[in-house]
């Protein structure tokens, strides 16, 4: 219907190769991006701001970052959660050793240590495929968790053993991390990194290095016989996957939560990342966004929407019906659409396509 | 060299200098490794019978485990409401069949497993709001499980010559037996009866078993309902150790390095990579785990897996994998 390419036609090279090919993708694109940008900060209230909307784009962010390694380079991880932890680690650090310094430096910079760190627990993916992989990257889960637990250099010594994030100043004195942090000024920063990062992606998975990881990921053995690199390929995608992790786990921590504990890295935060993953759609940057979305504001919707249409129920039961609700969501969702919601949105445009013959 | 000494020389002569002390070591990682195979027995079941990698094992035994004491705080008597927790698990056997495995059939593995994970998620939600999330004391004297421990002071095994002290728990023992009596029951199961070897033929390939009349949604059924007396028999040992929580679902999580040991597809593998990941995490944890501020058995059963797999890629039981273009 209204999404229609007919009448477009690319004349050069540099048409063909855009990201958004289509007028009415452009179009689309540049409405979220006046939603988020100018919309949201206009309506939006502190609580939908902090508790909403930054979340949602933090867990974006790390889904896309576990997208990359598993739905682009096909190798299953466990241990996002963690490499989230080491990048928010690493952050906390950096500040603690250059209070000065920019707060969005140092977080682009603390993902280079998650990096390293993933690089090091993908060394055993040349070797181990499959479930055996998910085991290893378990064990990077848990032995980061410990060291966030044992090692008291990495808190800097506090008597809690978390992590409280300091009142950090940048861009000619704005302050951006701390208490003392307007939510608007928190959501510009992790908005302005989530789309800088997700563009960068964009890019390097329609590049050379994205479709040897898809062809990794398609037949290993095919693909190097073809002359892909598994070494290069395997490791730089686990690379690139945690250093968005660890963006994104810096982030959480500085932007949004304000101070964490070892326990907010824990194998659930994994998990969770996961099921963004898969419900959005493995290998699918949009999809991402949408996995995240659904996970995140579903149980924010029951917990705040049930109350309102009536239904008075305890905040205990509500924790848990929204388990349950969740649970059964994920499994429905697999069954009708096992190739994610980005599936369901693929299809929708089809449909727009051919309407209004259904059978073209 | 002082710390190349503590790494590789202290703790063996500690180990020799105390050897009452050692075998206490090696008995509780023998028990915890019992418990771990378990887990992983639940696992191997459905992982033989259907290709799920089932996720919700390790929930399933919690939630047994809750269905069971839930039933007796409610005033069923402790042996009914024993029967009551295997029916539950028949029902949830018959449930997870019908509402997840069968609408995805053929779908890839790792679809599989997510469906599981949400299983995980249902169930956590389901118990939590039945029973509540608090702790609960596993009914082990109601049930007629033994409790007390037996001391033993054999001759010369303490330091200097002393007489040594070994305490084994009476539930340990029982444990033991118990599981052995259940690995057996399950071996005659799958090796002698009519649905065993339906249950190997459907493990084998799953369209030569539909072609000479095995229905594949009666077989997913009765193996799930198998893991789930499993996952019932584990939550009462586990129970009567330390208390019914959600808890045992991060612990759950160790049967993946002893699956990974043992190969996806074999039982007494799952029983000797138990045994091997349980004894290897005690002992470590004992012996070496001070030197780096304690606390390693998170980790550590992780880390032997990871070890093994870097020599072995299909675990040490598991068939040979051959890859082909």
């Amino acid at each position: 219907m209204f999404y229609r390419e007919a009448g477009q036609f690319k004349t050069s090279y540099e048409a063909d190769q855009q990201v958004f090919p289509i007028l009415q993708d452009k179009i689309g694109i540049g409405a979220i991006l006046i939603i988020g940008l100018v919309v949201v900060p206009l309506t939006g209230s502190d609580f939908m701001i902090t508790s909403i909307m930054i979340p949602f784009l933090i867990f974006s962010l790390a889904t896309i970052g576990l997208n990359i390694l598993t739905g682009y380079a096909g190798q299953l991880s466990l241990g996002s959660g963690a490499f989230m932890g080491v990048g928010a680690y690493a952050c906390y650090k950096l500040t603690t050793i250059f209070p000065d310094a920019n707060l969005v430096v140092l977080v682009l910079l603390s993902g280079f240590f998650s990096a390293a760190i993933g690089m090091v627990f993908g060394l055993p993916s040349l070797r181990i495929k499959g479930l055996y992989l998910a085991v290893t990257t378990l064990a990077a889960q848990f032995f980061l968790e410990w060291c966030f637990i044992r090692v008291p250099w990495l808190y800097n010594y506090n008597a809690s053993g978390a992590i409280e994030v300091p009142e950090r100043t940048g861009f000619g004195g704005i302050i951006l991390s701390g208490p003392a942090a307007s939510p608007l000024t928190r959501y510009f920063l992790v908005l302005g990194l989530v789309i800088l990062i997700t563009i960068i992606m964009k890019n390097i998975v329609r590049g050379r290095v994205g479709r040897s990881w898809m062809m990794i990921r398609d037949m290993d053995i095919a693909a190097e016989l073809i002359g892909v690199r598994p070494l290069v390929a395997k490791l730089s995608a686990f690379a690139v996957s945690s250093y968005v992790c660890g963006v994104a786990g810096a982030l959480m921590v500085f932007s949004w939560l304000g101070a964490a504990e070892p326990a907010a890295f824990s194998i659930n935060l994994s998990f969770q990342i996961l099921f963004m993953a898969i419900l959005g759609g493995l290998g699918s940057l949009v999809g991402s966004f949408m996995g995240a979305a659904f996970i995140w504001i579903l149980p924010v919707l029951i917990r705040f929407g049930m109350p309102a249409v009536g239904i008075d129920i305890a905040a205990e039961t509500v924790e848990h019906t929204t388990r349950m609700i969740v649970g059964a969501l994920i499994i429905f969702f697999l069954i009708v659409e096992p190739h994610g919601l980005v599936r369901l949105w693929q299809i929708a445009k089809e449909k727009l396509r051919v309407w209004p013959f259904p059978y073209v | 060299m002082d710390f190349l000494y503590s790494i590789f020389v202290d703790p063996f002569v500690q180990m020799v200098q105390m050897p009452d002390f050692l075998l206490q070591v090696l008995w509780e990682g023998i028990v915890g490794g019992i418990l771990y195979a378990l887990i992983a027995l639940g696992f191997v079941l459905i992982f033989k019978a259907s290709g799920v990698f089932n996720f919700a094992q390790g929930i399933m035994v919690v939630f047994a485990a809750l269905t069971l004491v839930g039933l007796y705080e409610k005033g069923v008597p402790a042996l009914a409401a024993l029967v009551l927790a295997v029916g539950v698990m028949a029902l949830l056997a018959i449930c997870v069949e019908r509402f997840v495995m069968r609408p995805l059939v053929n779908q890839p593995d790792i679809i599989l497993l997510m469906a599981t994970i949400g299983l995980t998620y249902f169930l956590v939600g389901l118990g939590e709001f039945i029973f509540g999330g608090e702790p609960k004391v596993m009914i082990a004297n109601e049930l007629g499980l033994p409790s007390g421990s037996v001391v033993l002071e054999p001759e010369g095994w303490g330091p200097g010559g002393s007489p040594g002290l070994i305490s084994l728990q009476k539930i340990d023992i029982a444990a033991t037996v118990i599981a052995a009596i259940m690995i057996v029951a399950l071996a005659i199961f799958f090796n002698k009866t009519r649905i065993g070897r339906a249950l190997r033929a459907v493990a084998d390939d799953h369209q030569a078993a539909l072609s000479v009349g095995i229905s594949l949604n009666q077989i997913w059924a009765i193996v799930w309902f198998a893991a789930g007396v499993v996952a019932l028999v584990t939550g009462i040992m586990w129970g009567a150790r330390s208390d019914v929580s959600f808890a045992l679902e991060i612990v759950a999580l160790k049967a993946l390095p002893v699956l990974i040991l043992g190969g996806f597809t074999s039982i007494p593998g799952a029983i000797v990579g138990g045994l091997i990941i349980g004894v290897g995490e005690k002992i470590g944890e004992i012996y070496w785990g001070p030197l780096v501020g304690g606390g390693i058995e998170s980790w550590l059963a992780y880390g032997i897996a990871l070890v093994f797999l870097i020599f072995r890629p299909q675990g040490l039981f598991g068939e040979k994998i051959i890859e082909r273009v």
